[in-house]
């Protein structure tokens, strides 16, 4: 589908038009037939990257706080031990992604741009709840498919809001959320500890704790403590708030010696060359 | 082969499948490695279930005798029933010969006990180290169905596949060009140190290994336990 541009010299460009193919909006499912012969072949087709993950955000006294942990996994090896879970949206809204890694970093990637353009269209800035309406309806066309759990947060000119979105495209608008595999170890903390109208240090220190306990509690989850603070005065991303876990000091020295990779062969080749020019430089000397 | 767009997707019924599983992963890595005159085993002593931890403090070594050890870990179940197994075998192997079981028969007597479920297999992976007649270190390594072959290093578990490169490369001396009296003999201290070094790294990328690092040391005196060493609890 896709048609590389040829380069052409200016003169080319006058007369011809430039043509492109552009590639279909959407998805392609071409690879869903390969897929299927390779199941049918006794092979495994390709499987997208989930992250186990514990993302977390709360309500408090002028504005959101929204935390995330950082590790990513491939099935039961770590694959990125700082990963950044918390994405933007908007210079007043960050949304926590949490599933399918691609899925989330491209529905909020969309998400962001879609309300860019709409702020543009209509001068102001947009709502949560606009965001909130084209994640639900993006998700919900695809039937769950794209493995998008959301926690979405910020704050427009009817004041701070926090949702949940789910694959499926449901959504909930509470006063504390989490979402992932380490949900439940979050939801614990806020359920023991959570009060309405805190202050903006003891919502970030809750939601701190709260990722803390799934790092702690969740294989999935791991690493550090993302957090991102919207109040109506602005955003706070800090990356990362707290380093929950510190990795050990080795003792040992692992550095090898000089000649340690065996030489197996050593041939010099002579590279013949034609002198086309020589240009002269002069030294920068006063 | 058509991949093309155009044709619909036959649609196919899933097949209909009732099972019970008896299997679990209870991860956990062991590790076990042997010099001149000692054989180390070392274990994490996290116990876990797909993302959840059960504990972090269930070592993964089990005294068999007053020098021998197994590492042993994969599906806890089986590991318990495999030792209460081995612990009444051993005795019986006592009054039988009356003496104490030796390292290498110990070896041969755990392959016979996991081949003998062959078709319904103990889920255990399983090292063992020891003193062999001459008093040198040794390890024994096993599948679960009870392949075994005796080895101066040998990693196990959910991080082996992270630890054996490192012990090859460290211990067997692989892709380095070093000639052979010129390796450093592997004293018990660069051994606890290495392996210490070795479980920092599997914590780091394996989610099943962490909280903690479990030690025993066989040597001509007996087994000695080590300090527990922290390890990542995340």
């Amino acid at each position: 589908m896709l048609a590389i541009r040829e380069q052409q010299s200016s003169s080319d460009r006058a007369q011809q038009p430039i043509s492109v193919d552009l590639p279909y909006p959407g998805f392609q499912f071409d690879l869903c037939l390969r897929n299927q012969y390779l199941i049918s072949k006794g092979f495994k087709a390709p499987i997208a990257v989930k992250t186990g993950t514990t993302i977390a955000g709360i309500v408090f006294d002028g504005g959101v706080v929204l935390g995330a942990d950082t590790r990513a996994t491939e099935g039961e090896v770590v694959a990125d031990k700082n990963c950044e879970k918390i994405h933007y949206l908007a210079d007043n809204m960050y949304c926590c992604g949490a599933g399918t890694a691609a899925d989330t970093e491209k529905t909020t990637d969309l998400i962001s741009s879609k309300i860019r353009l709409h702020s543009l269209n209509t001068g102001r800035q947009a709502r949560v709840q606009t965001a909130l309406r084209m994640l639900k309806q993006m998700l919900s066309r695809y039937g769950g498919y794209i493995g998008a759990y959301l926690v979405l947060g910020g704050v427009d000119c009817t004041g701070a809001h926090l949702y949940t979105v789910h694959a499926a495209g449901s959504t909930d608008k509470l006063p504390y959320v989490s979402m992932g595999s380490g949900s439940l170890a979050a939801m614990a903390t806020f359920e023991t500890q959570y009060k309405p109208g805190m202050s903006m240090e003891a919502a970030k220190e809750l939601v701190s704790e709260a990722i803390q306990a799934g790092i702690f509690n969740d294989l999935g989850s791991g690493s550090n403590v993302d957090l991102c603070v919207i109040t109506s005065r602005g955003v706070d991303y800090i990356r990362p708030y707290k380093e929950a876990c510190s990795k050990g000091v080795r003792q040992g020295d692992y550095s090898y010696k000089q000649g340690t990779t065996a030489v197996l062969e050593t041939k010099v080749r002579e590279i013949k060359f034609d002198v086309v020019s020589v240009t002269e430089h002069k030294m920068e000397v006063d | 082969m058509d991949f093309g767009t155009g044709a619909a997707l036959p649609v196919s019924k899933p097949p209909l499948a009732r099972q019970f599983n008896p299997y679990t992963s209870n991860g956990g890595t062991i590790l076990a490695l042997s010099g001149e005159d000692f054989s180390l085993v070392a274990s994490d002593t996290r116990l876990s279930e797909r993302f959840r931890i059960h504990t972090r403090d269930q070592p993964k070594t089990y005294k068999l005798t007053d020098n021998v050890v197994l590492g042993c870990c994969g599906f806890h179940g089986d590991v318990l029933t495999l030792n209460k197994l081995l612990a009444a075998r051993i005795k019986m192997y006592k009054h039988q010969h009356d003496h104490e079981i030796s390292c290498s028969s110990l070896a041969q007597m755990l392959s016979t006990i996991l081949y003998s479920r062959r078709f319904f297999p103990f889920y255990t992976y399983n090292i063992l180290i020891g003193l062999d007649e001459q008093g040198k270190g040794c390890v024994y390594s096993f599948d679960p169905v009870g392949s075994y072959e005796r080895e101066t290093y040998r990693a196990g578990g959910t991080g082996a596949s992270m630890l054996q490169p490192l012990l090859d490369n460290q211990i067997g001396f692989k892709h380095q060009n070093i000639p052979e009296q010129d390796r450093p003999e592997l004293t018990a201290d660069r051994a606890i140190a290495l392996v210490r070094d070795v479980f920092i790294g599997a914590a780091e990328r394996d989610i099943n290994t962490g909280d903690g690092l479990h030690m025993q040391l066989v040597t001509k005196d007996g087994i000695k336990t080590l300090d527990r060493f922290p390890l990542r609890k995340d």
